[in-house]
This record gives C-alpha cells, sequence and structure tokens, in this order.
C-alpha cells in the first residue's frame, strides 16, 4: 500500500483546490473500493481528498418537484432508511440495500459505486433506468450528464482531471409508472452481479405502455442501456408477450465475458430473465401504488 | 512518513492516537491501541469479524482509514459487557453455543447489536439479511441465529 | 435423540457454559494474532506469481537498503533437510517436501509458494520491501488438473519423481507426477457385474476446496539470547509444530517452547506448518520478536486446500443388494505428494456391507498449493461419487434409498475393504434415524422441488494424549492439558473428569498450555481430542480417586478395598459413619501425604468410527440455476454427546461446509495457473442467508473402546453432504449433476441447453 497524505476539506472550493495541486490523487467517500484497492495496489495516489467533510456532498433531499437529489457521499443505509425515498424510489432502495453488507452500507455511497465504474455495480443500472443525472464540478463550474454517459470501461470513468462527482439527481416518477432493479448472484447476498437489470415503465389509463427504459449491468464493458428492449414495450400492453420480447432485446444487446463470476451464454440467459423478472416487479409497483 | 494525530471517543473514552494516513481503524485498534476484539479475517469487507460501531453503525474497521475516526465515535466489541455484566447478547451466545472457535464472534455480537439497536423484534430472515456481512465456518449459523432470537427477546422482556 | 445401553450421567448429556466462553464474547481471548510484545515487528512473504518456474536468482539486495527493514531470509538460510518423513500425528510429511513448501528452494511450484521473507518495522515497510526483491524465474508450463497431470506428455513438477505401487513397493520406469498407485480388491467384481440386475457407471469431479477458516495463519517467534526459541501460533497440534520447527532449524527440540493461542477454526488446515520456522528465523536475524500473518488471498493460494478429483464409479445390484462397486478414485495432492486418497478409498464403501469391489488410487502432484487435511480428508468427493450412483441405481431400480441403505448397512462385525472387521458401529441406527425423522415422513411437493439423501463415513483418530489434573486444597482441579481446544473440547474434557470425579464440571479449570508444561499431545485432529484427551482425562480421573481411596483408607485404617470412591464421595465399607467428600478429601492432601495429582500419558486405542445420513430438501430455480436448500436434517452416531450442544454445532458447521462445496465453492484457476477467485467475495462460502437451520439427530450408540463411548463427532458431517444436495438436484430437476460445484451456472447452462 502506497503512502499517501490524507486531506479532508471542509467545501467543494477547497476540495478542487487540493484537487489542482499537482498530486496524484484519489477522492474518498465510503472507502469500501477505494481503501481496498490501494491495499491491494490495484489504485496509486500521492494524496487521498475526504469528501465526507464537504456538507452539500453528505446531503440528499427531495424537491419541491419531486426530483431526489444525493450527494456523492452520502452513504447507502441513510438513503434507504429514508421512509420518503422508501415511497417513491423503491428501485434505488432495490440496489442500495444489497451492496455488500450491512457494513458496506453505512459507509458506502452512490458516488463511489459509480465512479468505480464496475460493469456489475448495483446503483447503475438502476439509476439509468431511473434516468438519472449526475452533476459534476470542476474549478470551471458544474456540468450535468446521464448516469450511462459516466462509464468509459471497466474500472474507468469519464470524469476529466480535476473533476469531482457532486450529486446524482434522479427525476420525479411520472404518474403511473414503476422502476425495479433485480440482480441474480449465486449467494443470497455479499456478491457481485453475474448480470442485473433495471427498468422502469410508465402506463397509460387503459394499460399500454407509454415509455420504458431498460438497463443492463455485467453483460458489457460497462452497464449499458438498451434502447431496443424499450421500443419493444411502448406502445404495446405491460403484459408477458411484451415483457418476453424486451427480454429477447435485453439478451441480444448483452456482449458479456466469460469469467470466474459466469459465462457468457449464461449471462446472456440471464440479461433476458432478469429484465423480464424487473419488468414484473415494476408493473407490480404500479399496480400497488394505484 | 509523517504521523496525524487523531482525537476519537473510544468506546466512551476521549482517546488521542497518532497514525499514518494508509494504517486502517483496524490496524489502529489492535497495533497501537491493543484492542484486539475485532479480529482481521479478510481485510477487504467481506467477512465482518473486524465489526465496529463508527457514530452507531456498524461499520468495517478494515475498510475505514484511522484518520478517518477524528472527531467521531468508536465503539469495539470492548465496550459491551459492563465489569462481569455481560450484554444480553454476549450472554445468549454463551447460553446458545453460539460460537466454537469464536474467531468471528465480536463480529457477530457487533452487527447483531447494530440490528437490535434499529429493529428490536427481527425475525429469522431479517436476522440473516443482516448477519449475511459476516461469515462463521464452524457453525453454520443455526445457534448464532438463535443467540440474537433470545437476545432479542430478552431485551424486549427487560424493557 | 435416540439412546442406546446409555447409563445415568449426572454431567455427560448436560449443556454448560463453555470455560473459554466468556472471554471469546468480549473480545478478550486472545488469539494468534493478537499478541503483542516489546520490540515485537513484522514478516511479510515474497510468493511467486508462477505457477510453475524455475528460480533461477533471487536479489534481496535493494530489499536489504530499505528503510525500516531488519531481516530477509529464503530457502537458502534453512539448513539442509532430510529426506524423510515426519509423523504429524494424523498425517505424514516428508522432511524435505515440507521445508521445500515453506521456502522455495529451486522451484516454485504453485502460484503463491513462498519465496522469500522480510521482517520490518511495521508490515507496510515490509510489503515496500519485499516489491524490492528481484527474482529471475524461468516460467514453465503448468499442470493444473489431476488428469492432465496422469498424462504421459505432461509438464512434470519433479524430474525425479516416479510413481510408487504401494502393495508391492515397486517404482515405475519412467518420471511421473503420479506419485504413489493403491489398489484395494476382493470378491469377484465381474461375476457380480454379469448377474447384476443394474448396473451404473459415472464419471464425477470435484474442484480443490478450501477450509475457510476466518483467522489466517500466523505465528510470532522470539529467538531467546540463550538459542532458546518461544513460538506464539494458531495451530491444531504445538507439538507437531514444535518438532518440524525443530527439524527445520537443526535444533533441539527441548529448547523450542510452542505457545498454542486461541485458534480461530482449523478444520485441518492448521495441521501442516508455515511460518513458524520461518519467523524464528527473521527472529534470529533480526533480534527481534517476529510477527508474520497471512492475509486472505495468501491463506487461500499458500496454505493447504483439499484434493480436487477425478472419480470413476461402476455399481450393480441384484435385488435390494448392493453386489459390487469398482472405482478408480484421482486425488489432487498439489505440489508435493500427499493427498487424502488413501481415506477416500477406505471410507467410500464403509455404510455397506459389500463383497466384490476393486479400487483403484492415484495420488498425483499438480501446479496447485500442497493439500491439508479438510475435515473427513479424502472421504467427501469418494462419497459424493459412490452415493450420487447409489441414489441413481435406487431411481433405476424403484428402491427406497434409505430402506436400500438400511438393508445393504455395515453392522458390528461387517468386514471392511481392508479386512478389518467393524467393532459396534451405528451404520443403521443412522439410515434407522434418518427414515423415523419428521422430515423424511413429511412430503416434499411442488415444481422443481427434490430431496436427497446420502450416507457417510469417517474413521476418527486415537493416538497421544497427555494430561494432568491438579486438585487444589478448596476442592477444585486444574485440568492441564495440551490438545487444541478448536471448538470446545475444554468443556468436554472437564465434563468428563468431573463425571468421573463426580464433582460440579464448574470446579474444574481447564487450561490448554504451552509445550513446556506438559507430556506430548498429537494434534487436535481426526476428530480425536475429546474421545482420546478424554480417555487420559478419565484415567487422570482415575488416578485420583485411587489415591484418595489410599489416603483415607489409612485415614481410617482400613483396608484399601474397604473403601468405595462414589459420585464424589469417599466411603467405608466397614464404617458407615467414615465418609469424606471430594472437597473434604482435598483439603487434606497436605496431611495425608501431599498433592494429589493425577496423570495420564497414553496412546489411545480404540477410537469409534462414526457414521451419518443426511436428508435434505432443496427448490431450484430453472431460470437462474439458483439452489434453496429448503430443509436439513442430519443425523448421526456420535457415541456419546458429552455435550449435545456443541455436539450439533459440529455436525451444522460441516453441514453447511458440505452444502458451500456442492453449489458454489471452488478455486477456479485461468490457463496460467493463477487462482482468480482468491477472496471471500468471490470463493462464495454460504452465509446466514444462504441456509435455513439444520435438523440434528443425535444417535448415541457408544464406542465399546471409551468408558463413556465417546465417538469423534466432528468430521463424518462434512461426508454425505455433496451427495445429498447433488441427489436432491437431480430429484428436482431430473438431472444428474456430476461435477461439482452444481453451480447455479452449470444448472442453468444444463436444464436451458446453453453450452
Amino acid at each position: 500500500m502506497d503512502s499517501f497524505t490524507y486531506l479532508a476539506p471542509r467545501s467543494l472550493g477547497e476540495a478542487l483546490t487540493a484537487l489542482g495541486n499537482g498530486k496524484q490523487s484519489l477522492l474518498l467517500a465510503g472507502g469500501t473500493d477505494i481503501i481496498v484497492q490501494l491495499r491491494e495496489g490495484r489504485r496509486h495516489c500521492d494524496q487521498l481528498i475526504d469528501l465526507k467533510h464537504i456538507p452539500e456532498l453528505m446531503a440528499y433531499r427531495i424537491t419541491d418537484d419531486g426530483v431526489l437529489e444525493i450527494g456523492a457521499s452520502a452513504p447507502l443505509a441513510r438513503l434507504y432508511e429514508d421512509p420518503e425515498i422508501r415511497r417513491r424510489f423503491p428501485a434505488l432502495v432495490d440496489c442500495a440495500s444489497i451492496i455488500g453488507g450491512i457494513a458496506i452500507q453505512s459507509r458506502a455511497t452512490l458516488g463511489g459505486n459509480l465512479c468505480n465504474a464496475s460493469p456489475a455495480a448495483d446503483s447503475s443500472p438502476a439509476l439509468m433506468a431511473l434516468g438519472a443525472r449526475v452533476v459534476i464540478a470542476s474549478s470551471n463550474g458544474t456540468r450535468e450528464i446521464p448516469v450511462e454517459e459516466l462509464f468509459a470501461g471497466p474500472g474507468r470513468n469519464t470524469l476529466q482531471p480535476g473533476e469531482i462527482l457532486l450529486r446524482v439527481r434522479i427525476p420525479a416518477p411520472a404518474p403511473n409508472s414503476g422502476a425495479f432493479y433485480h440482480r441474480f448472484i449465486p449467494r443470497n447476498e455479499m456478491d457481485i452481479a453475474v448480470a442485473s437489470s433495471g427498468v422502469a415503465l410508465a402506463l397509460d389509463d387503459s394499460g399500454v405502455i407509454t415509455a420504458a427504459r431498460v438497463a443492463l449491468g455485467a453483460v458489457a464493458a460497462t452497464p449499458i442501456l438498451v434502447p431496443a428492449a424499450a421500443s419493444a414495450l411502448v406502445g404495446k400492453p405491460a403484459n408477458a408477450e411484451s415483457f418476453a420480447a424486451a427480454g429477447e432485446a435485453a439478451a441480444a444487446a448483452a456482449s458479456p465475458i466469460e469469467d470466474m463470476r459466469g459465462g457468457i451464454a449464461q449471462r446472456r440467459h440471464l440479461a433476458k430473465v432478469l429484465t423480464v423478472r424487473a419488468l414484473e416487479g415494476a408493473l407490480n409497483r404500479i399496480r400497488e401504488s394505484r | 512518513m509523517s504521523r496525524t494525530h487523531v482525537s476519537t471517543i473510544l468506546n466512551g473514552v476521549e482517546t488521542d492516537f497518532l497514525c499514518e494516513p494508509r494504517q486502517s481503524l483496524l490496524e489502529v485498534l489492535r497495533d497501537e491501541i491493543g484492542l484486539t476484539g475485532a479480529k482481521e479475517g479478510c481485510n477487504n469487507g467481506n467477512c465482518g469479524a473486524c465489526a465496529v460501531h463508527l457514530d452507531g453503525r456498524v461499520v468495517n474497521a478494515c475498510c475505514v482509514l484511522a484518520v478517518e475516526t477524528q472527531g467521531r465515535t468508536v465503539d469495539t466489541i470492548e465496550s459491551l459487557a459492563h465489569g462481569d455484566q455481560l450484554h444480553p447478547l454476549q450472554d445468549a451466545f454463551l447460553q446458545e453455543a453460539a460460537l466454537q472457535c469464536g474467531i468471528c464472534t465480536p463480529g457477530f455480537i457487533m452487527s447483531a447489536k447494530a440490528l437490535l439497536d434499529q429493529e428490536p423484534n427481527p425475525d429469522e430472515q431479517r436476522i440473516r439479511f443482516w448477519l449475511s456481512g459476516n461469515l462463521c465456518r464452524c457453525t453454520g449459523y443455526d445457534k448464532i441465529i438463535r443467540a440474537v432470537q433470545r437476545a432479542a427477546a430478552e431485551m424486549q422482556e427487560a424493557k | 435423540m435416540t439412546t442406546v445401553e446409555r447409563p445415568e450421567y449426572k454431567v455427560i448429556g448436560t449443556r454448560p457454559i463453555r470455560p473459554d466462553g466468556a472471554e471469546k464474547v468480549t473480545g478478550k481471548a486472545q488469539y494468534g494474532a493478537d499478541i503483542h510484545l516489546p520490540g515485537l515487528i513484522h514478516g511479510r512473504i515474497l510468493r511467486s506469481p508462477h505457477a510453475h518456474a524455475r528460480i533461477l536468482s533471487v536479489d534481496t539486495s535493494e530489499a536489504e537498503k530499505h528503510p525500516g527493514v531488519l531481516a530477509i531470509i529464503t530457502a537458502k538460510d534453512f539448513p539442509a533437510a532430510d529426506d524423510r518423513m515426519e509423523d504429524l500425528g494424523e498425517t505424514a510429511v516428508n522432511l524435505k517436501d515440507a521445508l521445500d513448501n515453506i521456502l522455495a528452494s529451486d522451484k516454485a511450484l504453485y502460484r503463491g509458494h513462498a519465496v522469500a521473507a522480510v521482517a520490518a518495522l511495521n508490515g507496510h515497510v515490509a510489503e515496500e520491501a519485499i516489491a524490492k526483491i528481484k527474482v529471475q524465474y524461468e516460467v514453465l508450463p503448468p499442470v493444473l488438473n489431476v488428469r492432465d497431470a496422469m498424462r504421459e506428455d505432461a509438464p512434470l513438477l519433479n524430474e525425479n519423481r516416479r510413481t510408487k505401487t504401494l502393495m508391492t513397493g515397486e517404482l515405475s520406469e519412467k518420471p511421473s507426477n503420479i506419485a504413489t498407485y493403491n489398489k484395494f480388491a476382493g470378491g469377484d467384481v465381474e461375476a457380480a457385474f454379469a448377474e447384476a440386475d443394474a448396473i451404473v457407471e459415472r464419471e464425477f469431479t470435484t474442484q480443490m476446496v478450501h477450509q475457510g477458516y476466518i483467522e489466517p495463519h500466523n505465528s510470532t517467534a522470539n529467538w531467546n539470547s540463550d538459542d532458546t526459541i518461544t513460538i506464539w501460533t494458531s495451530t491444531q497440534g504445538a507439538f507437531a509444530v514444535r518438532n518440524l520447527t525443530a527439524d527445520a532449524l537443526k535444533h533441539p527440540i527441548a529448547s523450542i517452547k510452542v505457545v498454542p493461542m486461541e485458534i480461530g477454526g482449523g478444520f485441518g488446515g492448521k495441521l501442516p506448518i508455515y511460518l513458524d520456522p520461518v519467523a524464528a528465523l527473521l527472529s534470529k536475524k533480526s533480534g527481534h520478536p517476529v510477527k508474520v500473518v497471512m492475509n486472505r488471498t495468501e491463506v487461500f493460494e499458500g496454505s493447504g486446500p483439499t484434493s480436487g478429483t477425478y472419480i470413476k464409479v461402476k455399481a450393480s445390484v441384484k435385488g435390494d443388494r448392493l453386489t459390487a462397486v469398482q472405482a478408480t478414485l484421482c486425488y489432487e495432492a498439489g505440489a508435493f505428494p500427499g493427498s487424502p486418497v488413501g481415506a477416500g478409498s477406505m471410507t467410500m464403501l464403509s455404510p455397506y456391507n459389500i463383497d466384490a469391489f476393486e479400487l483403484n488410487a492415484y495420488d498425483v502432484v499438480v501446479n496447485k498449493p500442497k493439500v491439508a487435511a479438510y475435515r473427513a480428508p479424502g472421504s467427501p468427493a469418494a462419497a459424493f461419487a459412490i452415493e450420487s450412483v447409489i441414489d441413481e441405481l435406487c431411481k433405476k431400480q424403484g428402491l427406497d434409498p434409505l430402506q436400500f441403505r438400511l438393508v445393504n448397512a455395515s453392522r458390528e462385525g461387517t468386514k471392511q475393504i481392508t479386512g478389518i472387521s467393524f467393532p459396534r458401529i451405528g451404520a443403521e441406527e443412522t439410515v434407522q434415524a434418518a427414515i423415523d425423522s419428521p422430515h423424511w415422513k413429511s412430503p416434499i411437493e411442488g415444481p422443481y422441488r427434490g430431496r436427497g439423501v446420502a450416507s457417510g463415513y469417517w474413521f476418527n483418530g486415537g493416538m497421544q494424549s497427555s494430561v494432568v489434573a491438579n486438585v487444589n486444597s478448596d476442592g477444585t482441579v486444574n485440568l492441564v492439558e495440551g490438545s487444541t481446544d478448536i471448538g470446545g473440547t475444554r468443556a468436554s474434557l472437564a465434563m468428563q473428569l468431573a463425571e468421573t470425579l463426580g464433582i460440579p464440571y464448574e470446579t474444574i479449570k481447564p487450561t490448554v498450555v504451552d509445550t513446556d508444561s506438559i507430556g506430548h499431545n498429537d494434534v487436535t485432529g481426526g476428530s480425536r481430542t475429546t474421545f482420546a484427551s478424554g480417555l487420559a482425562v478419565f484415567e487422570a480421573g482415575m488416578d485420583i480417586r485411587r489415591q484418595m481411596i489410599a489416603r483415607a483408607a489409612k485415614l481410617w485404617g482400613v483396608p484399601e478395598d474397604q473403601v468405595v470412591y462414589e459420585s464424589g464421595r469417599l466411603h467405608s465399607l466397614k464404617d458407615s459413619t467414615r465418609e469424606l467428600t471430594f472437597k473434604e478429601m482435598a483439603a487434606q492432601s497436605a496431611r495425608t501425604g501431599g498433592p494429589i495429582a493425577g496423570k495420564a500419558s497414553l496412546l489411545a486405542r480404540g477410537a469409534g468410527g462414526a457414521f451419518a445420513t443426511h436428508v435434505v430438501d432443496v427448490e431450484v430455480d430453472p431460470d437462474t440455476g439458483k439452489v434453496t436448500i429448503l430443509r436439513y436434517t442430519a443425523t448421526q452416531d456420535v457415541g456419546t454427546a458429552i455435550h449435545p450442544a456443541y455436539v450439533e454445532g459440529q455436525i451444522q458447521g460441516g453441514v453447511v461446509q458440505g452444502i458451500g462445496w456442492a453449489l458454489n465453492e471452488e478455486y477456479y484457476y485461468d490457463e496460467a495457473g493463477r487462482m482468480v477467485n482468491s477472496s471471500y467475495l468471490d470463493y462464495r462460502m454460504p452465509t446466514a442467508l444462504d441456509v435455513p437451520m439444520i435438523d440434528t439427530v443425535l444417535v448415541e450408540v457408544p464406542n465399546p473402546g471409551h468408558p463413556y463411548g465417546v465417538r469423534g463427532v466432528g468430521e463424518v458431517p462434512i461426508v454425505p453432504p455433496l451427495a445429498a444436495v447433488a441427489n436432491a438436484i437431480a430429484d428436482a430437476t431430473g438431472h444428474r449433476f456430476t461435477d461439482l460445484p452444481i453451480s447455479p451456472r452449470r444448472i442453468v447452462e444444463e436444464l436451458n441447453g446453453l453450452k
């Protein structure tokens, strides 16, 4: 493990200044990935900048127009314990409550889970399905991108030098809509997704799908959105037949690798199965909320 | 590498220590402060043997840097018993024979305590979910689950 | 609980609090890595990144200059090792191999093989120095699988190794990775096959799996100024550590003191030694006490898992009788010879009374870690194969699998394949207990749900034990023992002493002491401690009783045969007013001849083998391949359950390890021989959320070889689960899986035709 200095800036300005001081920096949020990666020599730095003392990164709120804004360093447990978040954003709870065990969730953050850019990260497909965007700060101001544009490859994100992920913005759910995240792991907890699917559906009064988003994890170099699966759903009734078609589209979009966690055919097959199950879950949520 | 001064409330007592930024809380507790109740089983957050409470929440001490605990509250297994008065969880683990080698026991007790602090009356499935971040290789978990159920019942009764 | 021929006990069979419990639930118990000494420094190991490579040179010069480094050693720092066998109790090792495994000399034989060691002011500095050691390797092609290693053209781990045929002692002409071949045969297998109603022939594979104990290996050593060495370590056998360290360092045994710390699990994996001589040499060189602790990856890559196997079985039935079994068992030994294929062969058929058999057993080296014992070593894989085949035969013939096992069960007098007859055993009783269980009587319904059963056997061990019981003037007793307490043996031994002496369990204080302070004790392994050290405790208790009787006789002026010791009291047969309690006698020890101490040092014979029969219900998700264990019942002949709660715990723990082995656990290698899942995250041991409560049925068929009927209980619980789970999955899906682990991937590919 490298030797490094530790900085705990109290404001975003301080953090950005530290980030620009010419040293090789890494950002610390919950630390459940980065500390282990430093220990195992998989990442290196001269200075570690702790983002947990910047109030705006630790905060979350639901705005008046129903947008959920989550500071990048807010621990997952605080999010899923919040009754309003549980009620309005259950798909976020789906993913936040299964990343590691409870002791991990006390520390781990959405910002960290996203920036770590694992193709199998649980929060990514869920947030992509929810249409989340991320706000990125630098000394030049802020920019906002869809969450799916954050991923460059396994372990690589698209943040530029000097940038900090500030917060995640999840739009207010449309009326008559529902979202769901579902993954497959060999054990029942404490495991990395072999494949995963996050979906969101909106229906009209007659039960026809008016909007849909389908995202997959662990079946490509990054989490992917599957527009073909969404197209297979929009304009169709929310039933087994349309879900099966979306599942097939998801399987077709998957380009997985073979590794110790799963095989190519297995992952492709799971992309279909999980997408169908996630769609059923989303539909149930719509029905329950009526 | 220069060492950083850190002040924490450790097991209810104001505690100062010096550490390198790369040292984990687990390392400092065990090697610098001499509290060896938190155990190192994997050093990467997958076994829970080093579970402690940080500001009242259960965390793996191997995944926390010691410098991060500046100004915060850390509670370890050593804080649970008062003299020879065991915490109900500790007593239940003994009564139910919920340990064999015992290396995972402090972590299980700290995780279970966090659960019962939050949910005093969890069902079996809920206990299993909460304890899934703690590995035990000796017991097959059966008697651990029963011990947590017993402690929950006793703590409820005592109220 | 089923009780057979059981006397009335006062302490045995109760469930008292274990003596070491409070220290463990409060975090105060001192495990190996918890030790801190003045001037303590920290050691780390440099390990080979290659699975098979010649070590051309090791350059430590840069590392030595690194600030904070105090000592560096390589294999060259050890005295040349003797090429002879060293008996470790449960297993024997070739000394040269054992040392070469501790630090590689000319060849790295697996990824993770130790090459050099550094001691420095702290672990971080030691790791920095490790990175500065330059090793030149000539990388060689690795051989990673038992069948590949047996091929004539396979790369050789050792060009001088020839196959030894154990029946004749002959050596093969050509060098080979097959270290030994052995054959067990009896009856006329071909004739039985010719007359059979049905024959099933199948091939099975299992992968290397790890014991998975939560505490990593560790050792702290101090080379004292008088040339004595003190070692604080986590081990299943302090005396084995002492002997092997003495051999490694060519040091007198009496000058080495091994202090056994609390041990955080072993399951056989802490029988070999890895770190102790290294820590000792680093201490000698640095002048400091040195602590070396493995990290989890090192535990996976650099300690001893159990063998991956290939097993082929052909078996026949006629009517409801098992008539013949022919099998080939090939076990990976890892980098050096010594797989448990012999034990696998000798236990495979034990549950059955069978006349015709032919077993061919191969011990094969591969470029993977040297295997160590793991709970009933060798038996689970063999049971997986035979019990799967028997399940298939039963299904084919429409036979009830438990009735079949009952009809064909071994019993007292049944000849084992070694030719030795069984003494009183509980094989059929465990099958009957399974038949009688509420689980077996309950229906199993629903799609993709199934039930499986399997039986298993483990010999259990005896070996050497020493204990001393010192009676104090207040009537309390210090029980001094030398067997590592890995899961409650301080309790089970103190209980046997309490029973023998007729005194309260709470008045006995058991302690596991260092190697200077008690006579030799073999390892805590082979499920022997409660049996063999229990026998020693019984003898020590009887020794105390004899001494007390002699003193009472003297006090009362009566012949010794007129004094009776009963239920903790001495009384005279001649004069009913003459009576002394144990406590009163203890108080008089100074006046009646001095301290009373019971002693026993013995070689325990008469270990009783243990049988188990398990029933499991599963549900399979055909779309994901996920297997859910719905219900599990384990019946086992436990002889006499001294502390039933800890007996149940042994069974429950073994079952869950077996479930992990059956469903998810494996050493997963890439082509270069790199274990790519060397973390708890990807090795996937069961969590609390992966298993249900495990129901146990303790069948008590007392072992005639022990005064309280004790049988070892710790190992056989892991024998049946692999097959029981596989049989349940076959029942649930109609597909028979013959390769472990039966992972979701295997199931989903099979059920959906994805291959």
